[in-house]
């Protein structure tokens, strides 16, 4: 019997007898013969805990890519996580938890909840925001089919500079549900061009910083959409120096949230940020936790604003969404509450000034030079005279990790090469990297 | 509970990052002044002795599988094993960063690879996508696989989807968010699918059908294969919900029942912790017809060497970021290993012998609408207690006795319904207990019924105002001071 089964023989006979029945195969007889003939078992003998960890050591030993440095962004990054995440988020009264559907054994998860969506709110400039989705891709795609809802209108416009994978998410929501989707261009400073707005849009899509690490100014567009939503993607680590997209009248703001505590891996679990006005809170995909108070007037928190949801509503609900990234977003919460305001502020700071740093000495190396001339936060891209695969593989030698040049490609930027650069890049990395991008062709 | 926005606040300025600029004053980087925050975010500091006391209150105040016996029907609550855990922490899987080159990270992608082939024959179906990230997510995923194939069949007009009245919300909420229409089939007297109200429903309108198999009240569904059978012959596809895997595990396959389309819950049946809400995963398997318009990218293997394969003109596109949550992913891997056939077998044979012990030493207190063997979990209704105790009161008062409460009010064509699902991760000390307990609170619904009203008693908080929480809605800590 394997090793997380309590019951003994004796224990099984015993239940056998009090339900009246010979064997336990006779407890699976409801199931058609036909069916349990077809039966192919995995041809896989049980293995010990110890031969298990030595075949998953080996296999992440064979990712050499975790050891190599990463200039690596493009909307996942390679951020410091303070040593208390993990400890808080490992207790497993959190991590071994349900959905919360019994508030008062729950109080815990429904209290962390509440505080993540406060902060949400607050470094977005929203009103209210949701208990978390599956990552910012899924965030965004159930944003623009909030937006089509509420205006009932199945045209959006999206700015080109999207993020591949945000990109491919919405395009696959936005089929099917009927959304044709506009693409605006680009400028030469590297940021949307909204000189010739569609007319009829339930929403406006950008992106800040987008996908060639320039920050969008988002100034006077809200005036210039009329009723249509204006949804915007943002960094949330960005936002603790910059000003949020509510303060310049967004509708939705969404973004990754694995900025804040989580680590890369290998793009999951991942936890999207969704924050909007407190007027589309009947039409907010996702769970929420609200404050109340129990029977002797003590405050507590409980799941709200559930008739939106699929358990009540089901055919009808706003989203299908359940199981989401709750314990990604306790860790967000720790990580915003260990940093604080203004830790945040500084982590911000030291990334601004790490990326332009690189950037200054990049563009004094002959064969590079900055692609846009438009402000951006931590990643930018520059444009080089060689062919960027091979300066990729040259980097790469080194032991370092850059963006595909594909990607920024497809995105109509030849020649290019993304570089991020985080407050974990020490001046010793950033020095060898200037040395092998400048080196030899 | 305090929220962490009342905790003392700290002076306390640096510490965990290097110090910015070094009181040289900030450079803007011709970044506009209007693009600054006028101040840092409204999130205080607080010293880390404090956080760290917050957060562990908060913790303590919560109830998870490690606490207790958590009989939550439809979530199989079994325990999470640790190793797993250290497993997916092991920085070659942490510190990977998802856009690297597939050279980089061979040992992630074998893995994603191997679990995708071990799925498959679970699944008895052919192909297996990774990308989804939740049940409800591989439903929807799988809805739309069902909507990709009637369009390219040129068959718009299956527009609808038919579900029993006892599937989860989930199923009608993600049919329809990839456009669909629901329509609910009737259950029979004995909790199963009404066929003769299934074929009169069937015709060039639907799209398919979702089925849970067990269904939501851990009955398996005798004429599984006339059902499959009938939606095939009306040009249907059969969508079926894996929720309850955990009864047949090692035993059946959903494919050789007729499924086109079967979503995994690896939070629930393959042990990965289910964190308060998520992370989960729910991989989808799909039949050879479908297995074109899977999520990209797909991860592919020639000569031992894994890659990437975005060249897929008949996907859907994508469903997630990238690859899906690949560190629950190293968990599931991890527990199939450990367990072989052996110990899959080994987690269905006492998952089903534990709930129809439990059945059969409870059916005398409570009512049980639909006798007969039941699969991994079982429904009881609360509607026959005195002095009109219901099912909340029921549940609210199992906590008192240190018991996670079962899932209470659903399904819906149960009133009052308490759905207990054991798993097999509880002994039989601990399911007698419960039967004492339950014994308890049945005797006290009788003798003291104000008891039950007003449970929880031994709670962090007392029962709590949800009417008021939907009535009032307040979603947000109310912050200090001038925002941004």
């Amino acid at each position: 019997m394997q090793r997380y089964v309590p019951n003994t023989s004796a224990d099984r006979r015993e239940m056998l007898a009090a339900i009246g029945r010979e064997s336990v195969d006779e407890l699976f007889s409801d199931i058609p013969t036909a069916i349990k003939e077809r039966f192919h078992p995995l041809d896989l003998a049980p293995r010990s805990e110890l031969e298990v960890s030595a075949r998953l050591a080996e296999m992440a030993a064979a990712n050499v890519g975790s050891s190599l440095v990463p200039f690596l962004g493009g909307g996942v990054y390679d951020h410091y996580i303070p040593s208390v995440v993990s400890h808080i988020v490992s207790r497993s009264e959190f991590s071994t938890a349900y959905t919360p559907y019994q508030p008062e054994v729950s109080q815990g998860t429904l209290t962390a909840m509440f505080e993540f969506q406060t902060m949400t709110s607050e470094l977005t400039g929203m009103e209210i925001a949701n208990a978390s989705m599956y990552d910012g891709a899924t965030a965004l795609a159930e944003a623009a089919l909030m937006a089509e809802r509420i205006r009932g209108c199945k045209r959006i416009a999206v700015v080109r500079t999207l993020f591949p994978h945000l990109r491919r998410v919405l395009e696959t929501y936005a089929w099917a549900s009927g959304v044709s989707l506009l693409e605006l261009p680009y400028n030469l400073s590297g940021r949307g061009d909204f000189s010739d707005l569609p007319d009829e849009l339930s929403a406006l899509i950008v992106q800040t910083p987008n996908a060639f690490g320039v920050i969008e100014s988002l100034k006077g567009l809200k005036e210039r959409i009329g009723d249509a939503l204006l949804i915007v993607s943002a960094y949330p680590l960005s936002l603790g120096l910059l000003e949020p997209p509510g303060a310049f009248g967004a509708d939705v703001v969404v973004g990754e949230g694995q900025s804040l505590g989580l680590p890369m891996a290998y793009g999951g679990p991942m936890l999207g940020l969704f924050a909007t006005r407190k007027a589309y809170l009947r039409q907010m995909p996702g769970r929420v936790a609200g404050q109340t108070v129990d029977a002797e007037g003590n405050v507590g928190y409980v799941m709200a604003a559930q008739t939106r949801e699929q358990h009540i509503r089901r055919g009808r609900a706003t989203s299908n969404i359940c199981t989401n990234s709750a314990l990604c977003a306790l860790a967000a919460t720790v990580y915003l509450a260990s940093v604080g305001g203004n830790g945040l502020r500084g982590v911000a700071e030291l990334n601004l000034e790490k990326a332009h740093a690189l950037a200054e000495r990049i563009t004094k190396l002959d064969r590079f030079d900055l692609a846009f001339d438009g402000p951006f936060f931590n990643e930018f891209v520059v444009r080089t005279t060689e062919n960027p695969i091979a300066v990729k593989a040259r980097l790469a030698d080194a032991g370092f990790l850059v963006a595909q040049p594909a990607d920024l490609a497809a995105l109509g930027v030849e020649r290019g090469l993304r570089i991020a650069v985080t407050e974990k890049r020490t001046q010793d990395e950033i020095d060898r990297f200037v040395a092998v991008l400048g080196g030899s062709e | 509970m305090k929220t962490i926005f009342e905790r003392p606040t700290s002076d306390a300025t640096d510490g965990l990052f290097p110090r910015p600029s070094e009181g040289r004053p900030m450079d803007k980087h011709g970044i506009e002044d209007d693009l600054f925050r006028t101040g840092p975010p409204r999130i205080p500091s607080v010293s880390e002795p404090i956080v760290v006391r917050h957060y562990t209150a908060l913790s303590k105040t919560n109830f998870g599988v490690d606490d207790g016996f958590y009989p939550l029907g439809s979530c199989t609550m079994k325990y999470n094993p640790k190793i797993n855990e250290d497993l997916a922490g092991l920085p070659g899987f942490t510190n990977l960063h998802p856009m690297s080159d597939p050279e980089l990270v061979q040992g992630v992608l074998k893995l994603l690879h191997e679990l995708t082939r071990l799925l498959e024959r679970m699944a008895g179906l052919p192909a297996v996508s990774l990308q989804p990230v939740a049940g409800a997510h591989g439903e929807l995923t799988g809805m739309f696989l069902f909507k990709r194939h009637f369009e390219e069949r040129g068959e718009a007009n299956r527009t609808r989807i038919l579900l029993p009245d006892s599937a989860h919300g989930t199923n009608p909420a993600s049919a329809a968010l990839a456009g669909f229409s629901v329509a609910e089939i009737p259950s029979d007297d004995r909790g199963m699918v009404d066929i003769e109200a299934l074929r009169s429903m069937l015709d060039e309108t639907v799209a398919g059908i979702m089925l849970t198999v067990p269904n939501t009240l851990g009955i398996f569904e005798e004429r599984i294969l006339e059902i499959t059978e009938a939606v095939h012959g009306a040009g249907g596809l059969c969508y079926f919900d894996g929720a309850n895997l955990n009864a047949f595990l090692g035993r059946a396959c959903p494919g050789d029942m007729g499924a086109d389309v079967f979503h995994f819950n690896v939070h629930k049946t393959l042990s990965t912790p289910h964190g308060g809400g998520g992370p989960g995963a729910g991989p989808i398997a799909v039949s050879e017809e479908l297995a074109d318009y899977l999520p990209i990218p797909r991860i592919v293997e020639r000569d031992a060497t894994y890659g990437l394969d975005w060249d897929r003109p008949r996907s859907i596109g994508a469903v997630h970021s990238f690859y899906g949550n690949v560190l629950v992913a190293v968990k599931a891997y991890a527990y199939l290993l450990q367990l072989g056939d052996e110990g899959l077998r080994d987690a269905s044979a006492n998952a089903v012998l534990n709930a129809n012990y439990l059945q059969t030493r409870l059916k005398s207190t409570f009512e049980l609408p639909y006798d007969g063997l039941c699969k991994h979990e079982f429904v009881l209704s609360a509607k026959g207690l005195p002095n009109g105790i219901n099912a909340l009161d029921v549940a609210k008062r199992l906590i008192d006795y240190g018991i996670h409460p079962p899932t209470i009010y659903f399904p819906l064509i149960v009133r009052e319904a308490l759905m207990i699902e054991p798993t097999e991760t509880e002994g039989k000390a601990a399911l007698d207990h419960f039967v004492d307990v339950m014994e308890q609170i049945a005797t006290e619904a009788d003798a003291e019924p104000d008891l039950l009203r007003t449970a929880p008693h031994e709670a962090p908080v007392r029962r709590l105002d949800q009417t008021r929480a939907a009535r009032d809605a307040v979603l947000t800590y109310p912050m200090e001071g001038p925002a941004s």
